[in-house]
């Protein structure tokens, strides 16, 4: 039996498909991500999937149970952690962690025990006593989750884990992430970035105006882009014209600009293309400051999936 | 990076938690709490915030009792002979006013809890599920106990010597306290309605300042203008304070203002409470 399965899951927001017909089948004890940039449905799929929205159409079923009829079994065995981090802040993390495993049934003696092996496990101990207001945005978070993981879970839902949060906050979560794997609980996850989705997720889905556009591994989705990513920086920037005047010939209508002045980015089939590329461009006589073969990037995923390079215009939102 | 003062993690980014995996919950889960064991573990968090955050309680408790000195001690002597003679007119008014905009604050917290995308982790928890709103009550009900208290105690230190005596004034208390759990209800609707926690205190100051003031308690209703002593009559908080002071100084409880303060309480709790209900099912 899958831990979820929704076919045809539609919300409406006043008029607005939030969600407008999602197919997803996520197998127990993997982790699944949810790609897609801000706005595209992830956080209400996640809402309904956690009986908090109820679905104007289709259905779902989390661990067996429809979301609907059956809210409550699901509320007994899964987790959620929300897109912000939600711990009180006038509260101090102790005080945080033993309020939710009150709720979760345990007695007030389990309560305090649980909140003191959390927070030595996520490195909150020196913390623990202060209020959760004075801390920062990867203590909170680490708070959030393990506020998740008081009580056993089937499946943990994290709600775009690491958005906002300093690189090593974010190395932390995923280490966490890994570990809560690694226990055989199911997780689906939500992100913006690629690299995320990458290296935590077994399988994903891309999802844009409330639509799965691509699932499968990232490696599936990367090959969908049909090849890597090659990025040029020229100096100086004003050779970049002419540096892409000589890659139009070997590498065709693929190559766009880069943010940087002087960079260029296409879509190569391979290391024989690249190989050509850059001969390219050492006989037009242009400068190379850096030639890299890497990975698709989101944006490239998804000029590839959507034809649009959109994503920055709308994932630039910072959580504090 | 700013850890807050934590000890420097390991630098490899990848660091080893060797422990990490015997923290995971295994098995089955504890069965959920009862929903009088949830309510009061909700309270247990509000007594929390009053613990952490006492500035929510003065903040709201200084401005009465600047309005307390201010009238009796400008005004006192004017209105009523004295300022000792006029605090005993004023200060259960006064202790009215200060505990229905306490009020202000279930709203306002609901509101933080909502936006903070707490309410959605308790919704998302096996509890019965109107508990985050009692649990918030159940600790209101203290903050406001706490308020009266507050005011009470000035009042003795200022000269106000209740007549009936400790019974009386706990009565007194009591009915404000009832009162206030009324129109609590009113913010926790309003908290569901409007986006943000400025607004919720915003719209509540809209409907106290006047509810408050065109009241009988800071002055006698005599002097008024008919037509507004016809508005004054009609207002809940002139009878709760009618009600206040007749409880605090004795001599002939006003039990007419006693039952109507009860009826209108009772009738906002029987209108706001199931739409608050309503409205917190609601998705959002």
């Amino acid at each position: 039996m899958a831990a979820i399965l929704t076919t045809g899951l539609v919300k409406i927001f006043g008029g607005t498909r939030a969600v407008d017909g999602i197919d997803l089948e996520v197998g127990r004890g993997s982790v699944y991500g949810l790609l897609g940039p801000n706005g595209a449905g992830k956080t209400t799929t996640i809402r309904m999937l956690t009986t908090l929205l109820r679905p104007d159409a289709g259905t779902a079923r989390v661990l067996g149970h429809d979301v609907v009829a059956e809210a409550a079994a699901i509320r007994a065995k899964v987790s959620l952690t929300g897109q912000f981090a939600s711990v009180d802040e006038d509260l101090t993390g102790r005080e945080n962690l033993i309020l939710i495993g009150r709720l979760l049934g345990l007695s007030w003696r389990d309560a305090r025990r649980r909140a003191g092996e959390l927070l030595t496990a996520f490195e909150l101990d020196d913390a623990a006593n202060r209020q959760a207001r004075t801390y920062s945005g990867g203590m909170r978070r680490r708070l959030d989750i393990a506020a998740s993981l008081i009580a056993a879970s089937d499946l943990v839902f994290l709600d775009e884990p690491t958005t906002g949060l300093d690189p090593r906050s974010r190395n932390q979560v995923w280490d966490i992430v890994r570990e809560i794997a690694s226990s055989g609980t199911t997780v689906l996850l939500t992100t913006q970035y690629l690299e995320e989705a990458d290296r935590l997720a077994e399988r994903l889905a891309v999802i844009d105006h409330g639509r799965v556009i691509a699932e499968g591994t990232s490696r599936e989705l990367k090959a969908s882009v049909g090849g890597s990513a090659l990025h040029v920086r020229v100096h100086p920037p004003s050779q970049r014209e002419a540096a892409a005047a000589a890659l139009a010939p070997v590498l065709g209508d693929c190559v766009t600009v880069g943010n940087d002045p002087g960079s260029l980015i296409a879509t190569v089939s391979g290391t024989a293309a690249a190989a050509e590329a850059l001969q390219a461009l050492d006989r037009a006589g242009v400068q190379v400051v850096e030639f890299t073969l890497g990975q698709p990037s989101l944006d490239e995923v998804f000029l590839a999936l959507t034809g649009r390079r959109d994503v920055d215009d709308r994932d630039v939102e910072v959580v504090t | 990076m700013n850890d807050g003062g934590t000890a420097p993690g390991p630098a490899a980014p990848e660091s080893p938690k060797p422990a990490f995996q015997a923290v995971f919950a295994r098995g089955e889960r504890a069965s959920p709490p009862s929903a009088i064991s949830a309510s009061l573990t909700l309270g247990w968090r509000a007594l929390l915030k009053i613990k952490h955050v006492p500035f929510q309680l003065f903040d709201v408790t200084i401005t009465p009792l600047m309005f307390t000195l201010l009238f009796t001690y400008l005004f006192g002597g004017a209105l009523a002979g004295s300022p000792r003679e006029y605090i005993q007119f004023l200060l259960p008014g006064i202790m009215v006013q200060t505990v229905v905009f306490i009020t202000v604050y279930t709203g306002v917290g609901l509101n933080t809890d909502i936006s903070k995308g707490l309410f959605d982790r308790f919704r998302s928890l096996p509890i019965w599920q109107p508990a985050p709103i009692v649990g918030a009550l159940l600790g209101d009900v203290l903050r406001y106990s706490i308020a009266a208290m507050m005011v009470v105690g000035v009042g003795l230190v200022l000269g106000f010597r209740p007549g009936a005596g400790v019974a009386g004034v706990a009565l007194g208390v009591l009915l404000v306290l009832v009162f206030a759990f009324s129109i609590s209800w009113i913010w926790i609707v309003a908290s569901f309605l409007v986006k943000t926690a400025e607004s919720v205190m915003t719209l509540s100051f809209l409907v106290l300042f006047p509810l408050t003031f065109v009241s009988n308690i800071f002055v006698d209703p005599a002097t008024m203008p008919a037509w507004v002593r016809v508005i004054v009559g009609m207002n809940p908080v002139t009878h709760l304070t009618t009600a206040t002071r007749t409880f605090m100084h004795g001599g002939g409880v006003a039990w007419s203002s006693v039952a109507w303060v009860l009826m209108a309480s009772a009738t906002i709790v029987a209108v706001f409470g199931p739409i608050s209900l309503w409205l917190y099912r609601k998705e959002r």
